[in-house]
Order: structure tokens, then C-alpha cells, then sequence
């Protein structure tokens, strides 16, 4: 469960987010909709906590990012723009790493990576160094890394970009999964057919401020469109208008 | 603590895979040193040993003017050369270093009683002949000296009324402290090599983590972030260490086969003076380690760090230098300067000279304040937002 609340972040004089509100239910997959520089990424940074909000509040399962970032990060599985392996270690060892940082230790910890790399079909590769490994491994192994810790709350910025139709069918599948887990699952993206394939709710955003939220459908209603393209087009125009 | 050391054996690890981490820490920056070292001495005792033993290269020009003259040059180990065409322009063109001409009217002034003229082409700008010309000048007033006193004698004076004052030199140097100045290139070489040793991965763990993405992933994870920085630097120290031993191990191999008593050096490096200089040595990894991981902070990328790395590691050197232009001698209060007192130390150690207890304490504290400081520098930047570049 996230919920933010009227959400600032200012770099010098550029406002990147300019008051983004909008909550994020468990066993749903939430999209953060929106075109290139509106402020998605930066909203994803402050919650999961290398970004300080200038103003705003955000929880994640009741937790503040601002006051309790242990507690924070503890309860989310975070898969940033890039994977960010380590290429001299393998995928198994990249996995075991961030297991350990967890906290998690010996043959827990081993079971643990097992199983991910099972769960995530890594198996061919996981022996492998991380450094001659494709776009889609790679992001792969970073999405098994991220929930080491079975988070409740996994958090993935632009989590298909760059990926060939496959691995981007796969790895639909694998976040449909967390949702089906339970999990409350947050993502970003600027590809309309991405967020309309995937996502149980929409929250479109745009030059800093949410422009419009709610199901596909209901998007698509609101704004009178049937091509929720169209619809994502109006949203933003009005919202900037 | 858990998550420093987590991330202190990962980083280990890392970098045992990471060539380049492994070539410079544990191969080139060990090796350098030693046999860069044993090069320059090997040079240097060569040339003395020359100097001595070569004869002095010597054109004559006019040489039948004054044959006792001639024959007292060749006692004294000078090879005579037959006289140019034209001496001022082998000296200028360095065919030779110095010629000597003995003009016409040498014999008949030197008969008459009256001061005989020699001239001395040389080229005082060529800094390499000066040995030579100074040899050949001391010759020829050696040669004066001796008629002087032998012209006194056959008119029944002692020479002793040219001789006013006699000035003798009492060298209080002994064998090993002559020594010094060629083993004062040896702390540099350790310094040196100790910092090589932990500088990609100082630079991997910073710049580099953040160039590959893997920074921010990072610091989503419950760990705070003194314990990430405070795990790399570890990784970095524990790098430096091995390097800093593996130098010294080798500098105490090599110092065996330069034959540095034929210097009249007596230098003894033993496995004592090996440990002592390893513990003086340690606290400054602390200092490396964080000056390095300070400046790879705050730079973007790992060219960009390698670059200001590069001409920051002359700092921690440049007390050395300092000293040894100056000559300082060792004291309580410049023990309080790192990097200058590891380097008064060590050489003292070399010399196998007693060091108070308290010069090694005052080095290790100051040092190791310096070093504390640096390292909570660079977990400061570590909590800066724009870590994340």
C-alpha cells in the first residue's frame, strides 16, 4: 500500500514534481503514466527514499519515507531505470549480495536465491558473470534481486524499456505475478499500449502534477475517447491548459 | 555493522575478478617501486664507481711544451688525447668535455720563475662535463702546488709560510647515513605504491558504482549509508594493506642484491625494520583511502575520477620532497605532519637509528586523526542527494 500526498520536489529553480497525490492499492498494478521528463521518475525516487520530498508526505505500508527510511525500504523491491549489476559477479552472487543486505543470511539466504532464480527462470545464466549478459537478463536478474525479501511493495521505473517483444511478454507476466501474489505494485512508463496491457489503475502525470487517475475504462469515459492513446493525449492537454 | 561487512567482503570480492583492481594493487604497484629503486641505485653506484676508476679523457694541445707536466697527468690516470684542430669547437660540439692548451711561451716563464700560463677550454653551461673539468682543474693546481713547494725548498723556506692556516675536514657522517639519501626514494616508492594499490578501487566503489547504475538499486536497501561507504573503504584499506606489505616484502628482498657497500652504505634492512616500517605505514591507509574516496565522490564519472586522482596522489608527497629539499632533521613536532613523519621515520629506521617511542606514537595519532576526518568527509558526501549524480 502507497499513498502520497500532495508531493513537491524542486532541483535549483526546475520544479520536477509539482504536488502528485495518488494511492496505490495491494493486489493491483498502478502505472504512472506519463510523457518523458514529467516527473515520474523523481516521484519513484522519493518513495523509495534517495530522493528527500521539499514538501508532501508519502507512506508506504504507513510508513514515511521521510522519517522512517529503514522501515521504508525494508517493505519495497525497487528496480531503478538501469539494472545496475555488478559484472564481474555472477547473476547468482548479484542476487546473494543484495539477499545478504537484507540481513539474510547462510542456507536461508542460499534457498532464497534458489528459488528467485527458479521463480524467474534464470537458471541457464545464473552461473554466468553478470558483464556479457543481454538487456532482458539483465533486467531480469535486477527483478529477482529486488525481492529477495518478498517486499509487499515492488517499485519498477520503466521496467520494459529497451526490451525486444519476448522479453517484454515475460516480464508482463512476472509483474501480473506480484499482483497476484498480493503485492502492491508501482510502475512507470510513457508507452500508453504498455500501462493499458498492464495496469488495474492509471495515474497520468503530467509536468509535475497528476492529470488525470482511475481505471483504463475510466479514463477512457472521462475524457470521451475511445483510443485510450487519445484519451492520454487530452488528459495532458488539459491538464497543462 | 552487519551491513559494512557485508559490503566490505563484496567489494573484495569485486575487484579480486576486476583485472585491472588486481594488475595495479597486487603486481604493478609492489614491483614498481623495488625495482625502480634497485634501477636507480644500480645507476648511481655504476657512476660512482666510474668516476673514480676511468681515466680522465684529456686533448693537449702544445703537450712538447711541457713534457714534466704531461707525465705527471698520466700518473694520475689521465688519457692523453692528441691535440684538435680546433679545441673551442669539440668542447662546444661535446666531442670533448675539456681540452688543455699549453701555450708557446710555457717553457720559457715557467724558467724565468714568473706564473705559467695553461688555458682550459671548457663549456660551462654543460652541466654533465663539470666532473670532468673540476677533475682536470684540480689536477693542474695539484701539479702548481707541488712545483710551489718544491721551489720554496731549494731556496731553503719551509713550505709551511705558504700555509697560514690549515683547514681539515672532520666528516661526521658514517657509512649508513651517506645511505640515506638514496633509501629516502624508498618511502616515496611505498607511499606511492600503497596508494596505487586501493585507487581503482576507491574509485570503483564511487564513481564507478554510480556510472553503472548500480548506486541507486544500492541505496534502496535497508543499510544506512555510512554502512555502504564505511564497508567500501574498508575494502579499499584492506587493498592498500596488501600492497603496502607486498612492498615492503619486496624492497627488504631487493635491498639484499644491490650492492650498496660498495658505497661504503651499510644499510640493513631486517625483518624487524620491515614490521616497524609496515606500522608506521598503516595509519596513512587510512588517510589515502579517504582522500580518495572524498575526490571520487564528488567527480561523475570513472574517467573523470581516474583523471583528478592521478594529480591528487602527489599531494600526500609532497611533504617528502619538501624534506628532502630542505634536509630536515627529524623532530618531535614534525611527527605531527603525516606523510612527512612516516617518511622521517622510516628513514630512520633504515639508518637503524633508536626512534623514541613517542615520534612513532605522535605519527600514528596525528596520521590516524587525518585520516578519521577524511573518512567522515566522505560519508558526509555519501548522504548527499546528488551522490546519485
Amino acid at each position: 500500500m502507497i499513498e502520497v500526498e500532495n508531493l513537491r520536489k524542486s532541483f535549483g529553480k526546475v520544479a520536477a514534481v509539482r504536488g502528485v497525490s495518488f494511492s496505490a492499492a495491494d493486489g493491483k498494478i498502478t502505472g504512472l503514466l506519463g510523457p518523458n521528463g514529467a516527473g515520474k521518475s523523481t516521484t519513484l525516487r522519493m518513495l523509495y527514499t534517495v530522493l528527500r520530498p521539499d514538501s508532501g508526505r508519502a507512506l508506504v505500508n504507513g510508513h514515511d519515507v521521510v522519517q522512517e527510511p529503514l522501515r521504508v525500504r525494508q517493505s519495497i523491491g525497487v528496480l531503478p531505470h538501469s539494472a545496475g549489476l555488478y559484472p564481474n559477479l555472477t547473476a547468482r552472487q548479484n542476487i546473494a549480495y543484495y539477499a545478504e543486505l537484507h540481513g539474510l543470511h547462510g542456507a536461508v539466504a542460499d534457498q532464497c536465491v534458489a528459488a528467485l532464480i527458479e521463480r524467474l527462470d534464470i537458471g541457464d545464466y545464473a552461473d554466468r558473470r553478470a558483464k556479457g549478459f543481454s538487456h532482458g537478463q539483465r533486467t531480469r536478474v535486477a527483478l529477482a534481486r529486488s525481492l529477495v525479501h518478498e517486499p509487499r511493495n515492488v517499485l519498477l521505473d520503466e521496467p520494459t524499456s529497451g526490451l525486444d517483444v519476448m522479453a517484454t511478454r515475460r516480464l508482463r507476466e512476472l509483474i501480473r505475478q506480484l499482483r497476484d501474489d498480493g503485492r502492491c505494485v508501482l510502475l512507470s512508463s510513457h508507452v500508453m499500449q504498455e500501462v493499458a496491457a498492464l495496469c488495474d489503475q492509471i495515474v497520468i502525470i503530467g509536468d509535475g502534477k497528476v492529470v488525470a487517475t482511475g481505471s483504463p475504462d475510466r479514463i477512457r469515459q472521462q475524457s470521451g475517447y475511445q483510443d485510450l492513446e487519445d484519451a492520454f493525449v487530452h488528459a495532458l492537454q488539459s491538464g497543462a491548459s | 555493522m552487519a551491513g559494512m561487512l557485508t559490503v566490505f567482503r563484496k567489494e573484495i570480492v569485486d575487484n579480486f575478478y576486476d583485472r585491472r583492481t588486481l594488475f595495479t594493487s597486487l603486481l604493478f604497484g609492489p614491483l614498481f617501486g623495488p625495482l625502480m629503486f634497485a634501477l636507480m641505485t644500480g645507476l648511481i653506484i655504476n657512476r660512482t664507481i666510474d668516476a673514480a676508476d676511468e681515466a680522465l679523457e684529456l686533448p693537449v694541445v702544445g703537450a712538447e711544451h711541457a713534457p714534466n707536466l704531461v707525465a705527471f697527468l698520466e700518473q694520475n690516470n689521465v688519457e692523453l688525447k692528441p691535440a684538435p684542430d680546433d679545441p673551442e669547437s669539440v668542447v662546444r660540439d661535446g666531442t670533448h668535455d675539456v681540452v688543455l692548451i699549453i701555450p708557446d711561451d710555457y717553457p720559457q716563464r715557467f724558467r724565468a720563475g714568473e706564473p705559467a700560463r695553461l688555458q682550459l677550454v671548457i663549456d660551462q653551461s654543460d652541466s654533465r662535463a663539470a666532473k670532468n673539468t673540476s677533475r682536470a682543474r684540480r689536477l693542474l693546481s695539484g701539479y702548481s702546488a707541488r712545483l710551489g713547494t718544491m721551489r720554496l725548498q731549494a731556496r731553503g723556506v719551509s713550505s709551511m709560510v705558504t700555509q697560514p692556516i690549515m683547514i681539515e675536514d672532520i666528516d661526521v657522517s658514517t657509512p649508513t647515513g651517506r645511505s640515506v639519501l638514496i633509501l629516502g626514494m624508498m618511502t616515496y616508492f611505498i607511499l606511492f605504491s600503497m596508494l596505487i594499490g586501493g585507487m581503482y578501487l576507491a574509485i570503483d566503489a564511487t564513481a564507478g558504482e554510480r556510472e553503472r547504475g548500480s548506486l541507486e538499486p544500492l541505496l534502496t536497501l535497508p543499510v544506512a549509508r555510512h554502512q555502504l561507504i564505511l564497508g567500501k573503504i574498508a575494502a579499499t584499506c584492506f587493498y592498500m594493506l596488501i600492497s603496502l606489505i607486498l612492498t615492503v616484502t619486496l624492497f627488504s628482498i631487493v635491498l639484499r642484491f644491490v650492492p650498496l657497500e660498495v658505497l661504503g652504505m651499510n644499510a640493513s634492512f631486517s625483518a624487524g625494520s620491515a614490521l616497524h616500517t609496515i606500522v608506521v605505514m598503516m595509519p596513512f591507509i587510512l588517510v589515502g583511502a579517504g582522500l580518495m574516496t572524498v575526490v571520487a565522490s564528488f567527480t561523475h564519472s570513472y574517467k573523470e575520477a581516474q583523471t583528478w586522482l592521478s594529480a591528487i596522489l602527489i599531494v600526500p608527497t609532497l611533504p617528502i620532497l619538501i624534506a628532502a629539499v630542505q634536509s630536515l632533521k627529524p623532530a618531535f613536532s614534525l611527527m605531527s605532519v603525516p606523510s612527512l613523519s612516516q617518511h622521517l621515520l622510516i628513514t630512520e629506521i633504515i639508518k637503524n637509528e633508536a626512534v623514541p617511542i613517542s615520534w612513532t606514537l605522535l605519527s600514528i595519532a596525528s596520521t590516524t586523526l587525518l585520516g578519521a576526518v577524511l573518512i567522515w568527509l566522505a560519508t558526509r558526501l555519501y548522504q548527499r542527494e546528488a551522490i546519485l549524480g
